[in-house]
């Protein structure tokens, strides 16, 4: 997942000595909002062999003109440590933050999922995303389509259950993130 | 936000101020947006009071009043006027369709030099010869397309090697972008990741202000190429000219102070140590000369031994007797077995590169490590440090020895005798050693002779190399006592580099000796600089080890790859000397020993560009060597198959 593990045994000077463990992590990028910006944040986690889970991307102060990223991005504590290093290096990289390391935060993601289906399982999908507090979005009398918020493990689940019951078309925003109680990031 | 109202006295100046502040705002620096005004590019920190003000305070309003004209011009007139203004004399390019008004404004101003080399990749690498050699900023002009796809290779050079650089490359005009136009490319994606920052110029209003940044960010921080896209009509546009004081502070300030503590820690570790050694790299010599004297002071003070990467050469002057010599890949078994040994490493501005370390998993591995370095990422990347400190080379050079010499610390007298006595007997292998010959020119002999002529001549010396057995010959045999002297491609490895570099150097140091020292394969990836040379009267001299085979090449496959010497002879050699003559230089051939000083001297008389074609030994190899896979304690000093096992690979 992260390039030094799948590396090692290849290279003939072996792999950076890092025996800490792979986790999640989720960082807060504020960013210029300029063109390229986000190619240079890609390309840097592509060129260098890491990897992203997920990605959000807007503006999110128009008068200073600065984007926020959210990247949810997997390493053991020293490639997290490279990757915020590296982020930090690029011109109109503002701040990194890790919220995984700063303390508690919360995450949230929205997904609209479309169910295409009729009779006895178009009313369960309607009573499953009851359960889900999914809203509907949209109908038709053979489909819905669902809005639904929350931690991506729930919006996993209801996902899950709305593959039996006719799902034909998922969009995910991926993660947006904050930390909690009063301080800004 | 609206404390600028107070300053402002009507709607002219009302909309000349948002202007700045929506342009600083575009970089963003939100939080001091709040505090400071900006007008006309200045920051006003402290309000004028009154009407009955201090003589400085209407010193003050008279400045904020008195508006300074702002001058309007093309923006291929700004871009003449933002080098000069940022301190560049001398610029390498080569023209085309995409820069024909850059180029037009050039001839019709005397502040900047154009150097025209014979291929953009040459520009860039003349760029970073003159960046390397003066210190200060490299500056290259090239054309849309293939202008530009020409200089990447220079660019990814400048990167990996931390060379201050600002390129310059036009684009087809805004309007045409994304149409495939003729000679489009897709400049800033392509440079994307081989630049430390790139821009593509969509506003002539923004241009002034660009070229400064792009020369803030080359020489701030890390050093790097900056890379800046001018559409056409960019450069034909008419727009104001805001100079550098009235631009604005851009956000990019890197850390260059080193933190106290740590210092103090670092230094509390020194003092403690049984075999101390440093490790010192690139990183001392883009600090600047002071940076230099700091490190050999504190080298002295402490009496610890030094050794240096390749880039590195030059920062500590090679005839101190606590100079271990390079190490890495080829370094010398001294270097190489200290920096096993040691229990303390002080690593000062390298940043452990898999040539320098060998195998991780065996490098250096009984000691503590102090890794100082100006770039965050490159601590704690490729080997675990005990004590990381962010900071400029020569700044926590100065606050070591500052620390050092406050606290009182002596390094241990008899520890530093034992270790001091270890070092001796890895020095008394002689790893440099080689069996010299009287019918055939060893390629280490050749810049023996070549060393002690250059000590005769007496004049500042410059050595720029390509890359090859013959790059870390030089690194071997000649010594280095000053830095911004060692011109080399040592992060990309770059074939080519050494001949423009040299061009770029001589250009800066008109009155110095520069020679490029090539091999034979080499010199041909950007033999046709031999006209610029010519052009410009630059008496470069290149003095290539011509061995007729890609040397490190043959090398590896004679050890490594059993003996099949797949693509590696130089085939089909062109006739040097008469190649020197045909582009209007000189060339000279030395074949046995006995011709070589004769040679060497007529060389050191010429007056323009010279080739020295020295026939070498075709089989020697280049020793001591850490093979591939291996650590430091595992070199190998020649290619006896006992030593070794050579199934390495």
């Amino acid at each position: 997942m992260v390039k030094k593990k799948s590396d090692s045994g290849k290279s003939v000077y072996g792999s950076t000595i890092d025996n800490g463990v792979a986790s999640a992590h989720t960082l807060s990028i504020l960013v210029d909002n300029e063109p390229g910006v986000l190619a240079r944040v890609v390309g840097l986690y592509s060129g260098r062999g890491y990897n992203i889970e997920s990605l959000t991307v807007a503006e999110t102060d128009h008068a200073n003109n600065l984007s926020r990223i959210t990247i949810i991005c997997s390493g053991t504590p020293m490639v997290i440590e490279q990757i915020k290093h590296q982020l930090d290096r690029l011109v109109p990289v503002h701040r990194v933050t890790d919220l995984t390391l700063q303390g508690e935060h919360v995450e949230r993601e929205l997904a609209l999922i479309k169910v295409s289906s009729t009779g006895e399982k178009r009313i369960e999908a309607l009573r499953t995303a009851d359960i889900f507090r999914a809203r509907v979005v949209d109908s038709t009398h053979e489909s819905f389509v669902f809005e639904v918020t929350g931690s991506s493990a729930k919006v996993n689940a209801f996902i899950e259950l709305m593959r039996g019951l006719g799902m034909v078309d998922v969009s995910r925003t991926g993660v947006a993130a904050m930390s909690r109680g009063t301080k800004a990031i | 936000m609206h404390a600028h109202r107070n300053y402002v006295h009507n709607e002219e100046e009302l909309q000349r101020t948002s202007i700045v502040q929506k342009s600083r705002a575009a970089f963003g620096n939100p939080n001091r947006l709040c505090f400071l005004v900006i007008y006309e590019g200045k920051e006003i920190m402290t309000p004028p009071k009154d009407q009955t003000a201090t003589k400085a305070q209407t010193e003050q309003d008279n400045t904020v009043h008195a508006l300074p004209k702002t001058r309007k011009m093309t923006g291929a007139q700004m871009v003449m006027e933002a080098l000069a203004e940022n301190g560049v004399d001398t610029i390498f390019g080569y023209p085309g369709g995409a820069v024909l008004p850059i180029y037009d404004a050039l001839h019709q101003q005397k502040k900047v030099k154009h150097v025209l080399v014979r291929h953009e990749q040459g520009a860039g690498h003349a760029a970073e010869g003159y960046a390397r050699s003066t210190g200060k900023v490299g500056v290259c002009l090239v054309t849309s397309g293939p202008g530009a796809t020409n200089v990447v290779t220079a660019l990814t050079d400048a990167l990996m090697d931390s060379i201050p650089m600002v390129c310059i490359t036009g684009q087809v005009p805004t309007f045409l972008i994304g149409t495939d136009a003729f000679q489009e490319a897709d400049t800033t994606g392509i440079t994307r990741a081989c630049t430390k920052h790139n821009y593509l110029v969509r506003d002539v209003n923004d241009l002034a202000r660009i070229i400064h940044e792009a020369f803030h960010v080359a020489r701030s921080g890390r050093p790097g190429p900056v890379l800046i896209d001018l559409p056409k009509d960019v450069q034909f546009a008419e727009g104001p000219y805001i100079s550098k004081d009235q631009a604005p502070m851009h956000m990019y300030q890197p850390r260059t102070e080193p933190d106290m503590d740590l210092i103090e820690e670092a230094v509390e570790l020194m003092a403690s140590a049984k075999r101390p050694v440093f490790y010192t790299g690139g990183g001392i010599i883009n600090a600047g000369p002071k940076a230099s004297e700091a490190l050999v002071k504190l080298v002295r003070e402490t009496g610890f031994p030094i050794t240096s990467t390749l880039m590195g050469l030059g920062s500590f002057p090679a005839s101190d007797k606590q100079w271990l010599g390079m190490l890495g890949m080829h370094g010398t078994y001294e270097a190489n077995w200290a920096m096993h040994d040691c229990d303390v490493m002080i690593c000062i501005g390298a940043r452990f590169d898999d040539r320098v370390t060998g195998a991780l998993k065996g490098f250096s591995p009984h000691s503590k490590k102090i890794h100082i370095d100006i770039d965050p990422s490159s601590i704690n990347k490729n080997v675990h440090v005990d004590i990381g400190i962010v900071g400029d080379a020569g700044k926590a050079a100065e606050a070591m020895l500052k620390v050092w010499k406050a606290r009182g610390f002596k390094a241990d007298p008899d520890a530093m005798k034992t270790w001091n006595a270890q070092i001796d007997k890895w020095r008394d292998i002689k790893c440099l050693q080689y069996k010299n010959s009287k019918d055939v020119i060893k390629p280490q002999y050749a810049l023996e002779r070549l060393s002690d002529a250059i000590k005769k001549d007496g004049r500042d010396t410059f050595i720029s190399t390509e890359v090859g057995q013959h790059q870390m010959w030089a690194a071997q045999f000649l010594p280095f006592e000053k830095p911004n002297r060692w011109l080399t491609s040592g992060g990309l490895g770059t074939m080519g580099y050494g001949l423009p570099a040299a061009i770029g150097a001589q250009m800066a140091h008109p009155d110095a000796l520069c020679i490029d020292v090539a091999g034979e394969a080499s010199i041909l990836m950007n033999i046709q600089e031999l006209t610029t040379a010519v052009q410009y009267r630059l008496p470069v001299k290149i003095f290539i080890l011509n061995n007729q085979w890609m040397g490190m090449v043959r090398q590896w496959q004679e050890l490594l790859h059993g003996e099949r010497y797949s693509q590696s002879y130089s085939e089909s050699l062109p006739d040097f000397v008469k190649l020197a003559e045909a582009y209007g230089g000189i060339g000279l051939r030395a074949t046995t020993p006995a011709e070589l000083d004769d040679v060497i001297e007529k060389m050191m008389k010429t007056d323009k560009v010279t080739i020295v074609d020295v026939c070498v030994d075709q089989k020697e190899n280049c020793f001591p060597m850490i093979p591939s896979g291996k650590a430091h304690n595992e070199m190998i000093l020649s290619a006896d198959p006992s030593q070794y096992d050579k199934k390495l690979v």
